[in-house]
């Protein structure tokens, strides 16, 4: 018992190790780039911290990014345990925005706002599943790469999303890019007072990490997931049906994407709008990645996404610098992640062979 | 010197500094802070299209109105700064004492409003939006647009101008009300050009607009404009019209010419468009927004402020002077001179109003009627055009 303890604790003190290598690597190289670019490294640094955490405002439009991003990534876990690359994410959230609208526009729904935000939820979430449900079927009955029919399934999503806004669904008078007419406020997502802060949201991205903490480290089902990721040939032997745990993973995955497209909705932008997803899918699997696919990591990365994207804000008001150097701290993060954990596996493997 | 005069040249010096300091306190205290300006711009700042011309508009109030400064956020779109509302930015703008705030894109129409509300001390100008017109818009919001309409009027001539095939392709975006009036306006300068300078008849004209699906191209979502313009140029269409924000068809031109086609293109949006492809390139119909920026922030800055919906059209007298047009057309190097003339005198019936080509009689597409006979049309008739016209080929709206 104790040596488990050691060990564990000497294995936390390794990924502690990890994590801040790969911020110094990273930091070197956008700080070697700043000054080829002649800008000074530190006022750069010191403008996104500000822009992020500066002021109340500032920290509030960090937590809207946070949790929506957190959400993705934590449903992301769900299928990478299986070893399934869901990048159909994207498409996942966009359907889920589009059926929580298509709920929200049921005309006599309109007298019953909770009842209505509650049933848009569902609604999103089944949008979700749906369009996860596809993916997954396709995988396990036709044996298609879960990454082409994602992405497929993503431009689908996107083409539909457009198609409706300067469709069927155009606001009166002139279809806009600015998307559908805007919600009714009796359903937007409550705020604090006057800051534009949704705490349903928040709320939502710690119950999701708390549920599947337990549901991945304590269950039966978590176990298996890792089983059939680990070898689906094994899995079976074991008796596990490998196709119903790829399908789970997905269908957990696509709920919760489609929750965070319920967000977008009725917490960020109040209708929907062409860019409804913001991303945050494929973002997600970078978050997940650096997490090295573990859940607890990932509010804390997401966190730091979330700042690096508002503080960012503030280079070309303040600097005149292209904001999209947030952009690149983000990509050398994920590289030095990739590298630094390619080169401790490879470690790891060279020394167990000498022993 | 004497001690005596010593004190006395002492006490004149700083009699005199005292009085310095004192005269020259207003004057520090005077000088007024300058008065900030925030852009909020939907692409990069340096796109070679709709947005770069907008932060050079901002560039040229700089150099116009002294005291001027402009703070700028770029690539605002959900897309590129995911969670982040235009309500959350004019905030920001604002805490760093933005008193005017430009917001540069269709997809700002309801956060710019909303902002608006919250900052009613702060005056907002929306480009290319209706707020006004619908009365949506708080006082202190105006909306800014400029009359492309008469930029593509000149396009589309210059088109059928040129066309030895008789067939125009327009490469549209995607189909709302200000595309839609954009490729009317092309096909009525098309088919003036046709039918009254060279004396065809207009049934042989032939202009098909073939929408891509957004105002650039999105693999997989979009059609490929590139594809879309190849096939126009390889199913006989000689002149293609592109009414996107990038610049395929000119660039998709210029290699078929190379490959020995006789073809060409006109692009749109930006006054420099044309560098890409000169030899393919008949001339571009560009926005130049900075004579305007200055009235609406000089108006700002003078307390003159009044709520206003401007849709703003050429200078007749030089249509491509930067300080007076906010419509211009920049005829490409390889428009032959006889052409160029033709044009000229077009620009200079339309400026003087001798001809004014939304006059009836004009049908719809589905042949309802848009004008009756000798009907001119007023500007939101034009504005909330409701189909393309008959004549037109492609689709008038999503279905």
């Amino acid at each position: 018992m104790k040596t488990d303890t050691v060990n564990s604790a000497t294995k936390y003190r390794l990924q502690i190790k990890i994590l801040l290598f790969i911020i110094a690597l990273s930091l070197s190289f956008c700080t070697l780039l700043l000054i080829v670019a002649q800008i000074p490294p530190f006022s750069v640094y010191r403008h996104i911290l500000q822009g992020a955490f500066g002021s109340w405002n500032k920290l509030i439009q960090v937590l809207n990014v946070w949790a929506p991003l957190t959400i993705c990534a934590t449903g992301l876990v769900y299928t990478f345990r299986v070893n399934l690359w869901n990048i159909g994410i994207e498409g996942q959230v966009i359907m889920g925005a589009v059926f929580a609208t298509a709920l929200l526009r049921i005309n006599f729904l309109v007298s019953f706002p909770l009842l209505s935000l509650f049933m848009a939820m569902l609604a999103a979430i089944c949008g979700g599943c749906f369009w996860s449900c596809i993916t997954g079927y396709l995988k396990i009955k036709g044996g298609v790469n879960e990454i082409f029919v994602g992405l497929g399934m993503n431009f689908l999503s996107q083409g539909f999303l457009l198609w409706l806004i300067f469709g069927p669904w155009k606001r009166a008078g002139m279809a806009s890019m600015s998307g559908t007419e805007v919600l009714s406020t009796s359903f937007w997502l409550p705020t604090f007072f006057e800051f534009k802060l949704a705490p349903i949201g928040i709320f939502l991205a710690l119950v999701v990490i708390a549920v599947s903490l337990c549901l991945l480290q304590f269950t039966y089902f978590g176990l298996a997931l890792k089983a059939v990721g680990g070898n689906p040939a094994a899995a079976l032997v074991l008796g596990l049906q490998p196709n119903r745990y790829f399908l789970s993973a997905m269908l957990l995955c696509g709920a919760l994407a489609g929750l965070v497209g319920y967000l977008q909705v009725t917490a960020t932008y109040h209708r929907l709008i062409p860019a409804i997803s913001s991303n945050y899918g494929y973002l997600a699997i970078l978050v997940a990645m650096l997490a090295n696919y573990r859940i607890l990591p990932i509010p804390i990365i997401a966190l730091f996404f979330a700042s690096l994207n508002v503080g960012s804000i503030q280079l070309p008001m303040a600097l005149q610098i292209d904001s999209s150097f947030g952009g690149i701290i983000q990509g050398a993060l994920v590289l030095s992640a990739l590298g630094l954990y390619a080169w401790h596996s490879q470690t790891l493997q060279r020394t167990r062979r000498r022993k | 010197m004497t001690h005596r005069a010593m004190t006395v040249l002492l006490r004149r010096v700083a009699l005199a500094f005292i009085l310095t300091a004192f005269f020259s306190f207003p004057c520090i205290a005077g000088e007024n802070p300058p008065f900030i300006f925030g852009l909020l711009l939907v692409g990069p700042y340096n796109d070679h299209g709709w947005s770069q011309a907008h932060f050079e508009a901002g560039e040229y109030v700089q150099t116009k109105l002294p005291n001027c400064k402009m703070i700028y956020i770029d690539k605002v779109n959900p897309a590129d700064r995911p969670g982040i509302t235009i309500t959350q930015l004019v905030d920001d703008m604002v805490e760093k004492r933005a008193r005017f705030i430009i917001a540069n894109s269709d997809d700002m129409k309801d956060g710019i409003r909303e902002a608006a509300k919250l900052h009613p001390e702060i005056h907002f100008l929306h480009i290319s939006g209706d707020d006004v017109l619908t009365a949506k818009a708080p006082p202190n919001l105006s909306n800014l647009m400029g009359r492309m309409e008469y930029g593509k009027m000149m396009a589309g001539f210059v088109a059928a101008m040129t066309s030895q095939t008789g067939k125009i392709g327009y490469l549209g975006p995607l189909i709302n009300e200000e595309t839609r009036r954009l490729a009317v306006s092309c096909y009525l300068g098309a088919r003036h050009a046709w039918e009254k300078i060279r004396g065809k008849n207009p049934n042989d004209l032939v202009f098909q607009v073939n929408w891509i699906g957004f105002w650039f191209n999105i693999p997989g979502v979009t059609s490929d404009p590139t594809q879309v313009s190849q096939h126009f140029f390889d199913t006989g269409y000689d002149v293609v019209i592109s009414g996107i924000d990038t610049t395929e068809a000119v660039v998709v031109a210029q290699q078929k010419r190379n490959q020995g086609k006789n073809v060409w293109a006109i692009p749109y949006d930006y006054v420099g468009a044309c560098e890409a492809a000169s030899q393919a390139c008949l001339g571009v119909p560009y926005f130049n927004w900075g004579p305007h920026y200055s009235e609406f922030i000089q108006a700002s800055m003078n307390k003159t402020w009044k709520q206003s919906w401007i849709w703003a059209g050429p200078d007749w007298k030089d249509i491509n002077n930067k300080d007076t047009s906010a419509v211009g057309f920049q005829a490409g190097v390889v428009l032959p001179g006889p052409i160029k003339e033709k044009l000229q005198a077009f620009i200079t019936q339309l400026g003087s109003n001798e001809i004014n080509l939304f006059t009836g009689p004009l049908a719809y597409q589905d042949g309802t009627e848009f004008l009756k006979a000798g009907e001119v049309a007023d500007d939101k008739k034009i504005w909330y055009m409701k189909q393309m016209l008959k004549g037109m080929a492609g689709q008038s709206s999503a279905k």
